[in-house]
Formats: C-alpha cells, structure tokens, sequence
C-alpha cells in the first residue's frame, strides 16, 4: 500500500476532469487518476458538436439557447443554471479555440456552426446553425487538445488507476483509495478535495453508444456513502444508434439534412414535430422511432427505420423546405459534402455495415446514451448531500456524473461538451480556492484496509456466479422494461430481476486471481456498481407518475407539473433499499408550457 | 462459421514466457468483430484472458493489437475482413503489440510510446497575443492540418515500423504525425522548435518510408507523406529556397 499527499485529487480524465484539472492545477497541488489513460476516455466519441450561441453564421443569442435548453429539459432543468451554461460556453467555445483546437471554418476563417436537434432561432422558431464542429470528431478534438494542454502545464497523472473508494471522517473527506491496475497494488490518496468526473453508466442497457468503462463508478461510490442521487429516471436515448450495435450515428447526420424514413418511406417525423422535424429533441424523436415501429412502420417490419443522408433524399427535402444559405442561396449538399463534413460516420457505416451511406440509407434504433441524472452539485461542482442542499465540504462533482441540472428530463444535443467545459472549469476553480484555505487533516488507514479485504473477499470468491452473466441479464431486463417506454408492471419485473441480480453478485467467482492487471476482478467491481445504479434508476422511474422528457409512462402519459415539477433525490440506506426524496426546480424567466417542435 | 482463436498469452507473475493457446469458437457471425470473439472468450471460457478495449468502434485506441500479423483495432476488425466469404472457418492469431514491454497477454507498457509522443511539444504554443475572439483561421489552412488530427495515438503505427523495433529510441510515427499537426497550423508560433527534435538522430529521418504505418492506420492517416513532409520542411529550413508544397499558405515559423 502506497500514500500519495496532494491538495486535490480529480477522478476521471475525459473532458470535465481535464478542464477541472487545468484549472485547479494552477493554484494548487493536483493530482489526476483514471482508469483509462486520459485520452481513451468517452469524451472522444463526441461527434456532431458543442453548443454556443456564437452567431458566425446567423443571428443568435446564449439566451435563445438557454430557452432551447429548458424546453428540451421538459422545464425540469434548474433555471439559473442553465443560463451560467449557456453564457458561459460561449468564452469556453473562445477558450478551447485559443488552446489550438482545430474547429472547422467558416469562409471567412471564423468557427463554423451547424444546426442541431432543439437549437432554434426563438424568433422564427427554425433550426439555428449553433453547433461549433470539427468535423464529426469534435468530442476527440476536445479530449485531445485537454489533454494536450495539461501536458504543457505539467500535470500529474496516474493513468489506468481504478476508484475503489471515498476515505470520509465524521463527514468530511480525507482521500481516496485506488487500485494500481498494472500491479494490483493499492494506491491511497490523502488529500484536502475530491473532485469525481467519473462519467455515465450507460453500460446497464443492452444498446448503448457507451463505451465499456461507463459504469457509473463514481455515483456507485457516493450513493453507498450516504449521498444522494439525483433525477436518475431520466437517460436519454438517442435515436440514430447502429441496428443492434448502439454505435452512435450523430444527429449532426441530421444537422446536415438526413432525414429519418420508415419502411413506407415516410419522413415520419413531418407528423410528431411539424415545425423543425427530424431535428426535434432527442426524447420526441426516439419516442416516434419506437411508435413508428410499433405501428407497423418498421423497415421489413423490423424493429428500426432508416436515417437517409444521400444527396438526392437529402436535396429534395431541402428544396421542399425552401432551405437556403445564410447568403440565400438554396441549400444543398454533395457526396463530397458528407465525406469531409461526417467521414467518421461514413467510415463506420462503411466499416460495421459494409453499407455506403452516399449510396443506400443507414438502419438505426434508439440507442442507451446519456444520463441527464447523477450526483447533485450547486453552480460550483460542490456535491449536495441533502435535500436543503447543503454542499458537503471537499467533495465536487462535473460532468456526466453530477447533476446540476442543466439538462433536466432530456438534454440537448451539444450540451454534454458544454457542461463539461463550463462546469469542469467553475468546479476546479471552487475546489482549488477550497485547498488553499484549508489544512490537510489527519488520514486513517482502516478504510483501506476494509476495502482491502472486500477486494480480497472478491478475488477468492467461490460462488460460481459470473460476473459476464449478472450483467448480460441486467442490460436485457433494463432494456426491456425500463427503455424509451415504461410502465408500472414492467418495472415491477426489472426491479424485482435487478434485486435478484445484487443478490447473486454477492456470489461472484472470477476466474483471475492474480494481481497484475486483473481485468476480471475490476469487472466484477462495476458490475456490482452498474447493478446498485438499475436499482436507482428503476425505483425512481416507477415512483414518477407522469410523463416527462426522457422518461415516457404509457400509464401515466401526460406531464403533471402540480405534483411532478420536482427533482427526485435516491439516497441508499445501510439495508441495501433506496429511499426517494423531493426538492423544488428553479424556475426564473421561462414558465412551463407545452413543449411542441 | 468456426473460428480458432489463437492467442498469445503471457502473466510474467506466474510464467516464464509467452505461449500459445487455442480457442475454438463456433457459431461465429462473419460480422463479428475481433474484439466480440475476445469478450466472448473472456466472459464464458476463460476469465484471465486480459486485454484492453473501451469504446468498441475504433476512435479511444485502446485495442490496438497485431492480428494476423497486421497491426489492427481489435474492435475495427471484422472477421469477415480476415477469411474469404465462401470460407467455413478461419484461423485468427493474435499477439500484442510488438517492440513495447508485455505486461500481460495482449496488453503492452504504452509509457515508452507517450514518452515519444511527449518529446515533440505536442500541444499547441502562441507567441502571439490573444484575440478577444477566435483566431482567424482561413479553410484551407485548417485543411492542411486535417489528416494529422485524425490521430487516437493507438501506437498501431509506430509499432509496425521497422525503424522503431530495430531502434526504441526513434520517435516513432505517431509521434511525428502529431508534432506535424501544430507545425503546420498556420496559428502555432513553435514549429521551429519542433522541427528541430526531429531533425536529432532519433527523429524523422530514421523512416525508411516501408509504409507499415501508413498501411496499417486504422484512421486511415497518410501518415508516410505527413513525415515527408517534416522532411521537406527540415530541408527547406536548411537554406534551400523550395516552397513547402505549394498547397497552401501557410508556412513553417
């Protein structure tokens, strides 16, 4: 066992830890651990762009974004909030720009922008071209110019590091426990801040565009301390997944005129939002995927329609839509257009297909890919312990993980690399101000120790359960019952099978019992997360009776705001069962209405 | 179809060298990656089989593995890539990466491969004073750029190379590749200084141009011409008055 003494330590290295990291390392001792090695993290399967009212092309307003923001959130996102996000991405968008990132260009050398699904003019109420792109690799060039900034400024990384665990005293957080995955040794971190940036947990449904390390690690590890976990009901899944891959088709595809087509080759989402179609918001979009398919509408009478971005489907709607230019100029694209504008799509259609997306069109279903949910943090990245909010002292939280909320019941495309940036900065910068006016207190080594031997405990196992199996049944049942649609008996199955599922990952056996890189036995480590996270997520869903963004009931499908216009708290009680609070949204200048597209 | 998955294996805590072992699969779709079929062998056959992968469609790197005696993505790679159709089954062999320390089956020591990628200022340097907004940057100048920013530095390339097994010390191609992104971006203000590491003996004139790396590029990075053109510009920067290539207009500093 190793002890490591920084002021800060940050969980995570994709593009809120690394924006955190940068920040606070230049202020105080600051320490990076991941799993991963920083640049295999899921920032970099970011596509279609992030989002800032730059106006390079057109008219544009952060506050229109924030509006677009709250009526995609279905009004559940916490109003003052979203406006620090929306004002603030526009400087981080400059920022990232000033740091090399190589964003394509407009003719006239400034950051280009792209329509995005939910982004309108308020005005004209039309898609707004506010999408900042590199091509269709925006989330890698983010990830990559991060981490090459950190490089310049000397930060300290221990790369492939896994969370095990919190070290807390009387409330108060002392450091981490980790483990050194290359020699299975433990690692403890004595320092005066956390900071968890610990991504999604995607990895509980079947089809997800999630890679394999989103397991929810970080929120697994709060919720079994005592923290809650916030609007966990609400994960979004995006509509242009791969058929039965979940690989992520972006909806910058649509951005640049792909449509959607059922197997009547309909361009179905003319009916559900007349005003801005296929580039309505994420929940609107995958629910017409889903009532499409359930209506017949499927291609072959399958379960997925096709997305269509050849020239010629693309060129009609364009001119049926008297799409032009911002010269006024009709709008149209070209084979070569989708080549340098989406090369990364076509190479995995091309590659994972065989299928030429120039030439035919792409089969896609609804795919498990963001958690709007997580640990609940204020404006600076301190985590809130309670339904008052009282921020726990030297715990922060950004990103993926952490819920602010500024993305709600449903988060817009391009807010996820917003956030991160916005709120990975703001929270470095708290936590780093918090270091400096503190003393570094005392570090107990029992924690470690008992952490020590669930470990042990683990890799000597002899119940005859694989971890493999537990997660395959978890991802089925999750994905059937607690999908893109819900209802009370469904998820009455799922929680029971989920319930069944911790049971029996208390009788894991693993296969490898060595210490050197023990993939193995880390799997059966999130797998035990993933299955505490369904559990959340499921009894969340099923104590919310209405409808609303991300989490549609058929047996409860409107949206009630007198009795559901409140944040749901899961705190995890000592037993192992889940109890739910409420607290209020905040609401400034935008009043609920109905949300149409 | 059947596969037999031949795998190296190697955990230097229990054994003495590397070996070989066998899995025979049936029931395999052709449009199964490589990186399914190592899921698979791990989840139900043998649960010590360690590997790296992440995000499973070819753009976080981890996976980068010689299959076939080809450096390849293992969840880039279909198995209908590695037989031919009409075939019924196939031989799949799989090694790590190879001129970078084991540390178990098919996961291999990065850090000498960072450290490469660490020498060349791989990250963006401005002399110049900050706008209020972005940097102008005209199309075709962030074109020049575009190919080198494809890379996810999952060392495919550099470990393909021959230079770099014969020689550890030569920075290698992915190294190159990156510091060739920030020489060329009409922004950067430290080209000079990055043409100057690889113009050492450990930089770009170790390429024999054999093209493993190009080749082998699961981004497809025409990453043999992105060193020649480091090449070229070390030679022009050497007092010949050739312009760079012509292609733009954007210039060495």
């Amino acid at each position: 066992m190793r002890t490591h003494v920084f002021d800060a330590v940050i969980v995570g290295a994709g593009g809120a830890g690394l924006m955190a990291a940068l920040h606070a390392s230049q202020q105080v001792k600051t320490a990076v651990i991941s799993k991963l090695h920083p640049l295999r993290s899921h920032t970099g399967a970011a596509q279609g762009g992030i989002g800032a009212a730059l106006g390079n092309l057109e008219e544009d307003r952060w506050e229109w974004h924030a509006f677009d923001t709250v009526k995609g959130s279905d009004y559940l996102a916490d109003q003052d909030a979203v406006d620090i996000l929306c004002r603030e991405a526009v400087e981080a968008v400059i920022e990232l720009e000033h740091m090399g990132l190589p964003f394509d260009r407009t003719a006239e050398g400034k950051i280009a922008q792209r329509p995005f699904g939910g982004h309108t003019n308020n005005e004209t109420r039309q898609p707004v071209r506010r999408a900042c792109h590199a091509a269709d690799r925006t989330g890698h060039m983010i990830l990559q110019t991060l981490y090459q900034q950190c490089l310049k400024n000397n930060v300290t990384f221990f790369d492939e590091f896994e969370l095990l665990d919190l070290i807390r005293v009387d409330g108060e957080v002392r450091g981490l426990v980790t483990l050194e995955i290359a020699t299975g040794e433990l690692h403890l971190y004595h320092a005066k801040a956390v900071l968890f940036a610990t991504g999604g947990y995607g990895r509980i449904w079947q089809i997800t565009s999630n890679a394999a390390a989103l397991t929810g690690d970080g929120n697994a590890i709060l919720l079994r301390h005592g923290f809650p976990l916030q609007d966990m009901e609400f994960y979004q899944f995006h509509p242009t997944g791969i058929y039965q891959m979940g690989i992520l088709l972006t909806e910058g595809v649509r951005g640049e005129g792909g449509v959607l087509v059922n197997g009547k080759g309909e361009r179905f989402m003319e009916r559900y939002a007349p005003t801005i179609k296929d580039l309505a918001s994420r929940d609107v979009v995958s629910r017409a995927i889903y009532l499409e398919i359930e209506a017949g509408g499927g291609i072959n009478g399958q379960d997925y329609v096709f997305l269509d971005i050849r020239p010629e489907t693309v060129n009609h709607y364009f001119a049926a839509d008297g799409k032009t230019n911002p010269d006024g100029t009709p709008r149209q694209i070209t084979a070569d257009d989708i080549e340098r504008k989406l090369p990364d799509i076509a190479d995995f259609v091309r590659t994972y297909l065989g299928i030429d997306p120039v030439l035919e069109p792409m089969p896609v279903q609804p795919t498990a890919h963001y958690a709007m949910g997580g640990i609940p943090t204020n404006v600076e990245g301190q985590v809130l312990q309670d339904a008052q909010g009282t921020p726990a002292p030297g715990i922060y939280a950004a990103g993926e993980c952490a819920c602010v909320s500024v993305h709600g019941a449903n988060r817009l495309g391009t807010n996820s690399l917003n956030d991160i940036l916005v709120f990975g900065r703001r929270a470095g910068r708290h936590m780093a101000h918090y270091c400096r006016e503190r003393e570094l207190q005392t570090f107990p080594l029992e924690p470690a120790m008992a952490v020590a031997e669930r470990l042990e405990r683990l890799r000597s196992g002899r119940g005859g359960i694989r971890a493999t199996d537990l997660c395959a049944a978890m991802q089925g049942v999750m994905m059937k019952h607690v999908g893109v649609f819900r209802t009370e008996e469904a998820m009455q199955l799922a929680l029971a099978e989920i319930q069944r599922l911790q049971r029996e990952s208390e009788q894991i056996e693993i296969d490898d019992r060595g210490k050197r890189f023990n993939t193995d036995l880390l799997e059966a480590l999130q797998t035990q997360n993933l299955l505490d996270l369904a559990q959340v997520v499921t009894l969340s869903a099923l104590a919310r009776t209405e409808s609303r963004g991300a989490h549609a009931r058929e047996d409860h499908q409107e949206r009630d705001d007198i009795h559901w216009l409140k944040h749901t708290l899961a705190f995890r009680r000592p037993d192992g069962s889940v109890e739910l609070e409420y607290k209020p949204v905040v609401i400034t200048r935008f009043e609920p209405k109905e949300r149409i597209y | 179809m059947r596969v037999k998955l031949v795998v190296q294996r190697f955990d230097p805590e229990r054994e003495s060298r590397p070996y070989w072992q066998t899995f025979e699969l049936v029931d395999v779709d052709p449009t199964d990656r490589v990186l399914d079929l190592l899921r698979y062998v791990k989840g139900q056959i043998d649960g010590t089989l360690t590997f790296r992968h992440s995000c499973a469609h070819g753009v976080c790197g981890s996976d980068g593995m010689r299959i076939n005696g080809v450096n390849r993505l293992a969840c880039k790679t279909l198995v209908k890539a590695l037989t031919r159709p009409e075939a019924g089954s196939v031989e799949i062999k799989i090694q790590p990466l190879l001129g970078l320390p084991v540390i178990k089956d098919l996961v291999v020591d990065m850090e000498p491969f960072f450290r490469h990628y660490r020498s060349v200022l791989p990250f963006f340097i401005s002399h110049q004073a900050r706008p209020e907004r972005e940097r102008v940057q005209m199309p075709q100048d962030r074109l020049r750029i575009d190919d080198g920013t494809k890379c996810i530095l999952c060392a495919c390339c550099t470990t393909s190379c021959p230079s770099f097994w014969a020689d550890p010390r030569y920075v290698g191609p992915a190294a190159i590749v990156q510091a060739h992104r920030f020489i060329f971006d009409s922004r950067d203000t430290a080209g000079k200084e990055r043409l100057t590491i690889l113009n050492a003996p450990t930089g770009v004139w170790r390429c024999r141009t054999i093209l493993n790396c190009t080749d082998c590029c699961p981004r497809e990075i025409q990453v043999t011409r992105l060193i020649g053109e480091v090449k070229k510009a070390l030679t022009v920067n050497r007092g010949r008055a050739v312009a760079i290539t012509g292609e733009s207009s954007t210039g060495v500093r």
